[in-house]
């Protein structure tokens, strides 16, 4: 009877596990079995069962070798000397070393003999070091190095998130002024190069005069196809070493937008070749043909990336109660997208590409912002580490894996390779400056031809190849891997210096004001009008059709409820202020945050100064944008301007805080510090007050408008509106201070959306019996034309004192 | 130089091809658009430009016309506005949309770049004082936002306040709490576009 209980019990275990435990249970079984009979165990209390988690074991291994790779850096900057890896600051005896662990970056100065590692080598250069030495210790072990940059797992598991981080976040402004060129260098150049390496590598393989060597082997077809394989540019290596240069956006956009685009030509060269390399020949026909699967390949993959782009834009549109889950459709779709088109052999990553693309600017106007803080942390994260393991196993592969190594034949790829590449952009700038209206100097042709990397998928499409097929495929990886070597480590490292010594334009901060806002738009509109005058079809008038269509009919369907009439100009502008709102709060009042050109310039300052004769009382419409950016825009603008802030520069790179998150020693420093500013508030005599919150909610409560709160329903998408009473708060009640107690509550309590949130008809009631009864506080918004029914009447005398 | 239809004579193109540096084929082409526009008349009004469809569509379509008979763009010095305009000066106002030629030196560069910002300038500043005010900027923005449905006019001001107190700041780095900051002269303005990465492709 045991032994049926235990066969009952261990069956359906056998089925659902895999190979590995299916053996490991029936051994067990039998052993049980066996056992019930014969000589009966003690009960395993601890075992090791290694074979059972295998596989994820080891994949969690290798995750966090990469992940513990990127704290390096950030290890490196202690003053400890750990493998020669870091070096003291001599010339500084009385330094904290406290201060060394901030993070900064020191300078290669006079003092230092070996200047720190971080600062000259990219990190791309280090991790596949890294990886050398693990695939290097692994072998040592004795063990089998696994084969680690499998085909399968390079482009189904590792190149996706790197590539949809690099889609979502394309700069599409830039990437689209620029198409014209970034496809002639990613079509043309890729095919000249391919041809170009391929051409004259078979040439020179058949130079041998007297000693026949392998080379000779070497058919036209394998060299061309080799060619094609080394000559496309890696998106992930480029990214790896642009980052940390920081060269201006033009660059940047042209060599990165290059590398993503050849994707379509390498393709359809790789398996052109690969199909006719087995059989010999290429006719014409094939020719005529390859040049159709390219644009099919290129064209197809756009489709269905921007296919699936509009269907997730579409189910985001219905998440508004699921707030939770809306990365997953974001991630999901866009994965899908990825292995669809590789399903029919098109070009995944313009597919990935394509659906980021497509898809941000209708998936930012319907998603909550944490969940748009959620993509992008997911996104970074997937793609840093996946950018990490991609060179760590880089490294191991090149330890393991059979090396042909043959002298003729990879410096003759390196060397062709460089020189195919300067010709190529050299060449195709002469031709693409007489259609450009920003020409391209020789600064940008050297940095465009440095800049082209060879990396990882290169490495990935010549291990693809068939070895029955391609006799001479390891001699194809060996120098697959010494140009990637020669790239990433050569170009890698020295394109930094080169940069500064050419003194190439860097990166100008993105500012994003709202003036540059209005005058694209105005520029956009001007020349769209000039156009038409002209009755000449210029590309200005094919983009604001594009976008009046976008607004007339995509924009309905695919943005949820209000959000989708909301015009560009506004939708920027409140962007624009959540951002500040959020900054503002995070930093306590906002006194630190360093502006550039620091002014005491004010609303008031701008404000005419003769009341504007008697309008009409003009009724806002009740109209909501977003309550909670109303809310926070008013108080905090009055506040933002008086303190001087600038728009911290966008980048992609930084993320929002979420204020929630501060813990409480930040709100007491915070609580501080808004006690001293008050104190300065109130010397200045200035009418913009710091909005200082009161602790009890009823306070807030009175607060709000004389209009009847309840005829405005909050709006169930965003987080609940912090009301906060804007007051001034008499400095010696230390609770005044306590915004983040504000919020909290405010989040508790749910409390109603209105619109003229703050408009302080006498707020002062009996909670605080110190004001001096100045209605001082309720002059506050006056300066800023905002709506309000009460806002009407204070606006005629601006400045009262 | 291109087979042209009945030209008023190759000497007034030569004229005007040295006063606005078009070739003699983009003059004949602004020739053939002018008679199309004006209906073969000698002279262009505001409402034939009302006939052009697509303008209709465009939320700053007044101001371009304007600007179109803005005595300040004609490059005579002139100020106010024409009710009518010739051919010449049609062309003239063209002319500052033309990307410049490859061979100029620095200094030529630097005086077109004025020169389009100088236009758009007089397109914001409508009362020709020389400054753009806040009321004038909170029209521009009111303008570019006219063809949205949402009627708000008071993000329309808070915009323009946001965007006016940042070109104070640029421009005028310190101020006392009572000065008053009149508007944004030229001077500002131009100060406040070397910093927009965007207008050098309008520009250059």
């Amino acid at each position: 009877m045991v032994l049926l209980f235990l066969e009952v019990s261990v069956r359906p275990l056998g089925v659902a596990c895999s190979q590995d435990t299916n053996h490991n249970n029936n051994h067990h079984q039998d052993q049980h079995s066996g056992n019930a009979t014969h000589v009966k165990k003690a009960f395993p209390v601890l075992s090791l069962d290694y074979h059972h988690i295998k596989a994820p074991f080891e994949v969690s291994l290798w995750v966090l070798l990469a992940s513990l790779m990127k704290l390096v850096p950030a290890a490196r900057q202690l003053p400890v000397t750990s493998g020669g890896l870091t070096e003291h600051q001599p010339g500084k005896p009385g330094e904290d070393t406290a201060l060394n662990c901030l993070g900064e970056k020191p300078s290669v100065s006079g003092f230092h003999l070996v200047p720190r590692l971080s600062g000259i080598v990219p990190e791309s250069c280090l991790l596949i070091t890294v990886g050398l030495l693990v695939g290097g210790l692994i072998k040592l072990a004795g063990e089998d190095v696994p084969p680690v940059l499998d085909s399968r797992l390079f482009f189904l598991c590792l190149l996706p998130p790197i590539i949809l981080d690099a889609g979502y976040f394309l700069p599409i402004r830039p990437f689209m002024e620029n198409l014209g060129t970034i496809l002639m260098f990613a079509v043309v150049g890729t095919l000249w190069n391919a041809f170009f390496i391929g051409g004259l590598l078979y040439a020179v393989c058949q130079i041998q005069p007297a000693n026949p060597s392998i080379l000779h082997q070497l058919e036209l077809l394998p060299c061309l196809l080799f060619g094609s394989i080394v000559s496309a540019v890696d998106p992930v290596a480029v990214l790896a070493v642009f980052e940390e240069i920081h060269i201006n956006e033009l660059l940047h956009i042209l060599v990165f937008g290059e590398s993503l685009l050849n994707d379509a030509v390498t393709v359809v060269l790789y398996h052109l070749f690969e199909e006719y390399s087995g059989v010999g020949t290429v006719t014409v026909m094939d020719g005529f043909l390859g040049i159709i699967s390219f644009l099919v390949v290129a064209c197809g993959g756009v489709l269905v990336g921007a296919l699936y782009g509009i269907l997730a834009a579409f189910t985001s549109r219905f998440t508004s109660h699921t707030r939770v889950i809306e990365p997953l459709f974001v991630f999901v779709y866009s994965y899908m997208a990825y292995l669809s088109a590789e399903m029919f052999h098109l070009s995944g990553i313009m597919a990935l590409i394509a659906c980021g693309a497509v898809m941000r600017p209708y998936v930012e106007a319907n998603i909550s912002h944490k969940s748009h803080t959620t993509i992008k942390y997911f996104l970074k994260m997937w793609s840093s580490v996946s950018e990490t393991l991609i060179f760590i196993f880089l490294g191991v592969a090149t330890v393991d894996g059979k090396h042909a190594w043959n002298w003729t034949f990879v410096t003759v790829t390196v060397v062709l390779c460089l020189v195919a590449r300067v010709m190529g952009v050299v060449g195709l700038t002469f031709v693409i400056n007489k259609f450009r209206i920003v020409k391209l100097t020789t600064k940008d042709q050297f940095i465009v031809a440095y800049g082209g990397l060879r990396g990882a998928i290169a490495f990935s499409l010549g291990f693809l190849l068939d070895e029955r097929v391609f006799p001479l495929r390891g001699m194809f990886l060996t120098a697959i891997i010494t140009v990637i070597f020669f790239t990433v480590f050569v170009q890698g490292m020295t394109i930094k210096p080169l940069v500064e010594l050419l003194a190439v334009k860097k990166k100008q901060e993105a500012k994003r004001s709202i003036n540059e806002e209005i005058h694209t738009q105005f520029l956009d509109h001007l020349l769209t009008g000039i156009e038409d005058i002209c009755g000449h079809y210029g590309h200005h008038h094919w983009k604001d059709k594009l976008n009046r269509f976008n607004k007339k009919y995509v924009k309905k369907c695919l943005i949820a409820g209000e959000r989708s009439k909301e015009p560009q100009l506004i939708a920027f502008y409140h962007k624009m202020e959540m951002k500040q709102a959020i900054e503002l709060v995070e930093s306590g009042g906002g006194i630190k945050l360093p502006s550039a050109l620091p002014s005491t310039v004010s609303m008031q300052n701008i404000q005419p100064k003769k009341p504007p004769p008697p309008k009409p009382v003009e009724r806002a419409l009740p109209q909501l944008p977003k309550g909670r950016e109303e809310e926070i825009r008013k108080i905090l603008r009055s506040n933002l301007q008086r303190t001087r802030q600038r728009l911290r520069s966008y980048n992609r790179h930084t993320l929002v805080a979420d204020p929630y998150e501060d813990g409480l020693g930040d709100l007491l420093i915070k609580k501080q510090k808004m006690i001293e500013l008050e104190k300065k508030i109130k010397d200045m005599n200035n009418y913009l007050t710091v909005p200082a919150a009161a602790s009890d909610s009823p306070t807030m409560r009175r607060a709000r408008l004389a209009s009847d709160p309840q005829a405005y329903n909050m709006k169930q998408q965003s987080d609940s509106v912090p009301t906060i009473q804007v007051d001034l708060a008499s400095p010696q009640s230390p609770d005044s201070v306590n915004l983040m107690d504000e919020f909290r509550q405010a989040k508790q309590q749910q409390q109603e959306d209105d619109e003229q949130g703050l408009m302080m008809k006498p707020p002062s009631g009996p909670h605080k019996p110190g004001e001096a009864g100045e209605p001082r506080e309720q002059k506050l918004m006056r300066c800023l034309s905002d709506p309000g029914p009460s806002a009407d009447e204070e606006e005629d005398e601006p400045f009262l004192p | 130089m291109g087979a042209l239809q009945s030209l008023p004579g190759q000497p007034q193109y030569a004229d005007l091809a040295e006063k606005t540096g078009f070739s003699y084929d983009q003059i004949g082409v602004l020739h053939k658009r002018f008679n199309q526009l004006s209906h073969n008349e000698e002279t262009l009004r505001r409402d034939h430009f009302n006939d052009i469809p697509d303008l209709a569509c465009n939320p700053i379509r007044s101001q371009i016309i304007e600007a179109f008979f803005d005595r300040r763009n004609f490059r005579q010095n002139g100020e106010g506005t024409v009710d009518e305009i010739g051919f010449e000066q049609f062309l003239v106002v063209m002319s500052h949309f033309k990307p410049p030629s490859l061979h100029i030196t620095d200094d030529q560069r630097e005086k077109i770049r004025k020169e389009k910002l100088r236009f758009i300038f007089n397109m914001h500043d409508t009362d020709n004082d020389g400054t753009i005010t806040l009321e004038e900027y909170r029209h521009v923005v009111e303008e570019l936002l006219s063809l949205s449905e949402t009627l708000e006019k008071n993000t329309a001001k808070s915009i323009a306040d946001a965007a006016m107190l940042e070109v104070a700041s640029i421009s005028m780095g310190h101020m006392e709490p009572d000065e008053f900051y009149e508007g944004i002269t030229f001077e500002h303005f131009l100060k406040v576009s070397t910093q927009k990465t965007t207008l050098k492709y309008y520009i250059e």
